[in-house]
């Protein structure tokens, strides 16, 4: 049996014989969700940088360690080492791709944990242009897909599909997805806002590969075309199989984890 | 002198100078990745003038806290030491030191192990924190109760399918800070912690247990503890000149609970306390919710907080806080400076008296923040345990230095 639900249009299309596009665009979501499983664990850190409209700019460090749960969301802590008045601030995330996450947020200075809601995916994260659903576990429930062409990317032959969140509280109307044939990595992702107007733009650069199958950028940059503000990414010290289990993803490990 | 103070830590605020030239000194010479901390500065402004002609209209005062963290043992062992001072200009009792943490962790797949001087928080509600108890309130600190003491104990934690068990072993009872004659915002005659009494002959050296249960089951969160030891809460009693701190021996059940839905989180601390005195024993809750609005004008989050804190002493509870509603309002802009406004009161559901504060902040630049705080009491009748501070309203402007 297949995990993941079919869209109604996808089981109506059984009548033809032909691929319709919704079918496509889900089978290319489903090879690039399979080409990326099984990678266990892994461990990285991210340089955050904050551009305003006058190019001013301000950087965070974070970093993150994930666990990959087979048949449900991943598991992830991420840990906050600057701004400074923020070290040791730690985010633990369980997701899931039916039911709604669970977040957990660490406060050093009051040794508090928290359980914080996780319907607030559309929100910014760390006064980023990223919003928290654009950085958490990209299962292939929480969208509905069509593609649209294949073309060329700056050079790299690409599958252009267009998915729509499944998830009501979700920011976006739509996002159009260009994905890389060879690595099935998305190289750049258009969103599109509840009112259907673009608003950001996502590119990812410098794709390496981990243990000759797992692709990683080494960069990410979202620009909002609407405030002219950007973020970027910078990502590093990728480390897989660290033998992490459930355990380093607990709240013991949470209010531990500066 | 009969008792150990506390403050003995840190005497005078020569020794505290002396530390906190110390942490300048470290920190200048940059041992960056295992040292952080921060300084800040403080003044504070009274609307009233003061009832005692000993206390200041306006204050300045200045902290220093220092981090230092190394991690071994791929991270399963960690050492850390956080010394904190605070230089007062006026109250002598506010110029204090504290051993913030001077612990010792070790982490297994089934078991933590802590030993050493650390801080331990429970629960879960916003206004007050009823089952919160092993640390005692550096009321000096912050009149709000929220600034803890270290407390020396040993804490093993047991890790399962079943959640997280926690034994405490405290073997050194801490006295709560209480300002000096120069302070504001205390009480009409001062607490002279010189004078503290017990009633349990090994005073200080009392060893208190505490045992808690924890654990989440998807959308709730649950904690279920037992402490048995010195009260946190001291009694008074008066000799004509000043208050002299009583601290008696409980036992204390505390539950606390909080269900995660959609952006609802709803909230219950609860206590059931009883002392050696018969017939003391007594219940208290807090119980409310939180509900949160996102992407407000652009993307703030907006959260209302309501809760309703419960005294089963009703009008005979030394707190306040026996029959009360709590209303807040917290602002978060998720900017890049992180700026976030928090406006509430505590207000007595009979006599409309009440607590109504305000605190701001946000950071300047990658290392400063300013933060802002505001305080009116407003009790409306001379029963309530606010008459006290009814002229001591204040605001306080606070500029930090991270690093």
């Amino acid at each position: 049996m297949r995990k993941w639900v079919l869209p109604l249009s996808v089981l109506l299309s059984f009548n033809v014989m032909a691929e319709t596009p919704a079918e496509k665009g889900l089978t290319i979501a489903i090879k690039a969700d399979k080409a990326d499983t099984g990678w266990q664990d892994m461990q990285s850190e991210m340089t955050m940088i904050l551009r305003n409209r006058r190019g001013d700019e301000t950087t965070r460090q974070i970093h993150n360690r994930q666990l990959e749960v087979m048949g449900d969301g991943d598991k992830a802590l991420s840990i906050f080492d600057s701004p400074n008045d923020v070290k040791g601030t730690a985010f633990l995330s369980h997701t899931h791709s039916k039911e709604a996450d669970d977040q957990w947020l660490y406060l050093p200075a009051l040794k508090r944990v928290k359980r914080i809601a996780s319907n607030n995916k559309s929100g910014p994260f760390m006064g980023s242009e990223f919003a928290y659903e654009d950085i958490t576990s990209q299962e292939v429930d929480k969208y509905t897909y069509k593609w649209l062409r294949d073309e060329k990317l700056d050079g790299q032959e690409t599958h252009v599909l267009e998915r729509y969140p499944t998830y009501k509280h979700s920011g976006y109307t739509k996002q159009v997805v260009w994905v890389d044939k060879e690595k099935l990595q998305a190289l750049k992702i258009d969103f599109y806002d509840r009112k259907g107007k673009l608003l950001k733009t996502l590119t990812a650069h410098g794709y390496q590969q981990y243990n000759s199958k797992y692709w990683r950028p080494e960069k990410m940059e979202m620009v909002n075309h609407v405030t002219s503000k950007s973020t970027t990414l910078n990502w590093s010290n990728y480390k897989f199989n660290n033998g992490f289990s459930d355990r380093d993803f607990d709240k013991n490990t949470l209010k531990r984890s500066r | 002198m009969a008792t150990i103070s506390s403050s003995a830590y840190f005497s005078d605020a020569k020794n505290c100078l002396l530390v906190l030239l110390l942490i300048t000194g470290l920190v200048t010479k940059g041992y960056a990745a295992d040292l952080s901390g921060y300084t800040t500065v403080e003044y504070q402004r009274f609307v009233h003038r003061a009832l005692y002609p000993q206390q200041p209209r306006e204050n300045f005062s200045g902290a220093a806290q220092l981090s230092f963290v190394q991690k071994w043992d791929n991270g399963q062992q960690v050492f850390a030491f956080v010394p904190f001072v605070r230089l007062d200009q006026h109250d002598k009792q506010r110029t204090h030191g504290d051993i913030r943490e001077l612990t010792w962790l070790r982490a297994e797949n089934n078991w933590e192990l802590r030993l050493g001087i650390r801080k331990v928080y429970w629960g879960v509600t916003e206004s007050q924190h009823l089952v919160d108890i092993i640390n005692q309130t550096d009321l000096v600190e912050s009149p709000d109760g929220e600034e803890k003491l270290g407390q020396p104990l040993a804490n093993l934690a047991l890790i399962g399918d079943w959640g997280t068990v926690d034994i405490f072993v405290i073997p050194y009872f801490r006295e709560r800070t209480f300002p000096g004659t120069k302070g504001r915002i205390r009480t009409p005659l001062p607490v002279d912690n010189n004078q503290a009494l017990y009633t349990s002959d090994d005073k200080q050296r009392h060893i208190d247990y505490a045992l808690r249960w924890s654990h989440y089951i998807g959308d709730l969160d649950i904690g279920l503890a037992f402490f048995d030891g010195t009260n946190r809460d001291p009694g008074f009693i008066s000799n004509g000149t000043t208050l002299i701190p009583v601290y008696d021996q409980i036992q204390q059940w505390g539950l606390d609970l909080q269900a995660t839905k959609g952006s609802w989180l709803w909230k219950l601390e609860a206590i059931r306390r009883s002392g050696s005195t018969p017939g003391s024993a007594y219940n208290a809750t807090t119980s409310g919710f939180e509900y949160s609005f996102y992407g407000v004008l652009g993307n703030s989050d907006l959260g209302l907080v309501m809760e309703h804190l419960y005294d089963s002493r009703g009008i005979y509870a030394p707190t306040p806080f026996q029959d009360d509603l709590m209303l807040g309002m917290r602002w978060a802009m998720n900017d890049e400076q992180n700026t976030e406004a928090l406006v509430g009161v505590i207000a007595d559901l009979a006599s409309k008296g009440g607590v109504y504060s305000l605190e701001a902040s946000r950071r300047l630049g990658e290392n400063w923040k300013v933060n802002l705080e505001a305080r009116f009491y407003q009790p409306k009748k001379a029963s309530d345990p606010l008459i006290i501070y009814g002229s001591e309203d204040y605001a306080q402007l606070e500029i930090s230095y991270y690093f």
